[in-house]
């Protein structure tokens, strides 16, 4: 058939079709990675190819998971650990947003406390735990505190590349047009360095959840940290997974929620 | 007068190498003159309407844009191209100005109405600029700096990035408005064409130092479309005499 004959609507909604399947596919590779590997992982464990000991079977952790809620006291460690994710996450996100903001539109406070910044950052909050604990006790606040302090960094570094990277022409639009450093803050820093900003912030919701199971362990009696920790002491390593397996669901689950909030927060990409 | 520039000079100083931007630029504008800046590429054309923008300082001589009422501020600036806030609506970047200086609500959604649909862009008001082509872009532009109602207009090449179709569109339009509001424009282009369509007077630049060095006054009646511009036989000398001007001081850079 001669390529003039065909029609082109057909050709389109042909490439359309191949398009969709094309699509479909790669959704299902997504999801096909992690049910082979718990298909792989219950196959070796049921065969004794592996120690069923140290890997027990993923239906059996389910199983597990299940007798646990049961008892409530799951919900209990759930909701303690993500009060502290929560509550650090804030107090490092906020004055990080804040600072990183200042810093990013004026040089003198940039040039100030960017020393300060980059001595800090690399210490892990974690080390610090011990003075953390002596300062502000074994209670909440402790755990509170070293969340917002490994939050803080990502954000605030961040936040002040995004206000710097700023197109210099949008600030000499808003100058042009009479802005004061309030509109400054709120109508040019902000919005232009929120994609950024953004982007450290999912650094710092993935920080805040390797920092809560680590301090749980250290120094805490509840907390989804310190259930792995107790589990693994006890030899309980199904109780032990079911920890492990809830850490890597809320990170999954805070991802996508900060990947939404993302797509609402930046209408204009 | 509405603009007074005396004896102006911008210097570029960095690490002992200086560069004399605009040397002794003296000119007067009076009120409601179309005015072109004409002249070669690095002349200092952006320098000095950025001096009057506020957004770059004199090294000396001073400068004057006189003020008529009280709440109106001085100047508002079309930039070259990228000037769209781009986190910003059309309609949010069109009253852009009038928010800033805290005016009552109805009379920023009222005037900004009524520049978004002058330039036709009234059904895009909500749009996002990425979601606009370069033409709408530059129309948000120009309603922006006329909805704020300044003293003066300063436009630093606002067409250049358009294609021919476009340009003449947007041309029109400007024109058209500019009718209306009778407002002191100050306009930068390359183009000659434009300017002559445009101008009441064309001042032309010589490059580095950057100084005015002719002025050309245009009295061809308004309002006046290219054809008329390109048939008219004084334009075409003026045209000739230009392209001559812009030739020899290109020419002579590069010596
Ligand atoms: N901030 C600056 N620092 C140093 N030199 C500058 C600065 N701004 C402009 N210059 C120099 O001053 C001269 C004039 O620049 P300007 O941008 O005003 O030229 P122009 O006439 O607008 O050129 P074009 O037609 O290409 O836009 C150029 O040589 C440029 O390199
Ligand atoms: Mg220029």
């Amino acid at each position: 058939m001669k390529d003039q004959y065909r029609d082109p609507f057909a050709v389109e909604q042909e490439e359309w079709k191949k398009r969709q399947w094309k699509n479909r596919w790669k959704q299902l590779l997504t999801f096909s990675s992690p049910i082979f590997i718990l298909v792989l992982w219950e196959f070796l464990s049921r065969t004794g190819l592996v120690d069923a000991r140290f890997f027990p079977p993923p239906t059996e952790i389910v199983g597990t998971f299940i007798a646990m809620s049961a008892s409530g006291e799951l919900f209990h460690h759930i909701g303690i650990s993500l009060f502290r994710i929560f509550s650090g996450f804030l107090l490092g996100v906020i004055p990080a947003v804040i600072i990183g903001l200042f810093m990013g539109l004026y040089s003198p406070i940039r040039h100030f406390l960017s020393p300060l910044i980059m001595a800090l950052m690399p210490i892990p909050t974690l080390a610090l735990l011990p003075i953390i604990l002596i300062i502000f006790g074994v209670g909440e606040v402790s755990k509170i505190v070293t969340i917002a302090g490994s939050v803080f960094f990502p954000v605030v570094i961040n936040t002040v590349a995004g206000v710097v990277n700023i197109d210099r022409i949008y600030l000499d639009v808003a100058n042009n047009y009479g802005a004061n450093s309030k509109h400054f803050f709120f109508k040019i820093a902000l919005p232009g360095a929120l994609p950024v900003m953004i982007e450290g912030i999912q650094m710092g919701q993935a920080i805040a959840l390797l920092t809560i199971v680590a301090a749980e362990m250290m120094g805490a009696n509840s907390g989804i940290g310190y259930l792995i920790w107790t589990s693994y002491n006890a030899f309980l390593l199904k109780e032990m997974f079911v920890g492990l397996v809830l850490i890597s669901f809320f990170g999954y689950l805070f991802s996508l929620i900060l990947r939404g909030l993302q797509t609402k927060l930046l209408p204009w990409r | 007068m509405k603009i007074t520039i005396d004896e102006l000079t911008k210097v570029f100083y960095k690490k002992g190498q200086s560069l004399t931007a605009l040397e002794g630029i003296d000119l007067n504008i009076q009120d409601g003159e179309f005015v072109c800046l004409l002249g070669p590429s690095g002349c200092g054309k952006t320098t000095l309407l950025r001096i009057l923008a506020g957004l770059e300082k004199p090294s000396t001589g001073s400068f004057e844009i006189a003020a008529s009422g009280k709440e109106r501020p001085l100047q508002s600036m079309v930039f070259q191209e990228r000037g769209v806030i781009p986190w910003l609506t059309v309609k949010e970047n069109v009253a852009f100005g009038l928010k800033m200086r805290h005016l009552p609500k109805s009379v920023v959604q009222e005037r900004t109405a009524f520049y978004l649909e002058k330039v036709g862009l009234d059904k895009f008001a909500r749009l996002y600029p990425k979601e606009l082509s370069g033409g709408m872009k530059q129309r948000v532009s120009i309603a922006r700096a006329f909805a704020n109602d300044p003293e003066i207009l300063l436009m630093d090449e606002p067409f250049a990035a358009l294609d021919e179709q476009n340009k003449f569109i947007l041309q029109e339009e400007l024109l058209s408005i500019w009718e209306e509001t009778k407002k002191t424009v100050l306009f930068i282009t390359h183009s000659i064409d434009e300017a002559l369509l445009l101008s009441d007077r064309i001042l032309l630049m010589s490059s580095q130092p950057g100084r005015i060095t002719e002025e050309i006054k245009i009295e061809m009646p308004r309002p006046r479309t290219m054809e008329e511009v390109r048939a008219d036989q004084t334009m075409t000398e003026h045209f000739v005499k230009i392209r001559s001007h812009l030739d020899s001081e290109v020419q002579g850079s590069r010596t």
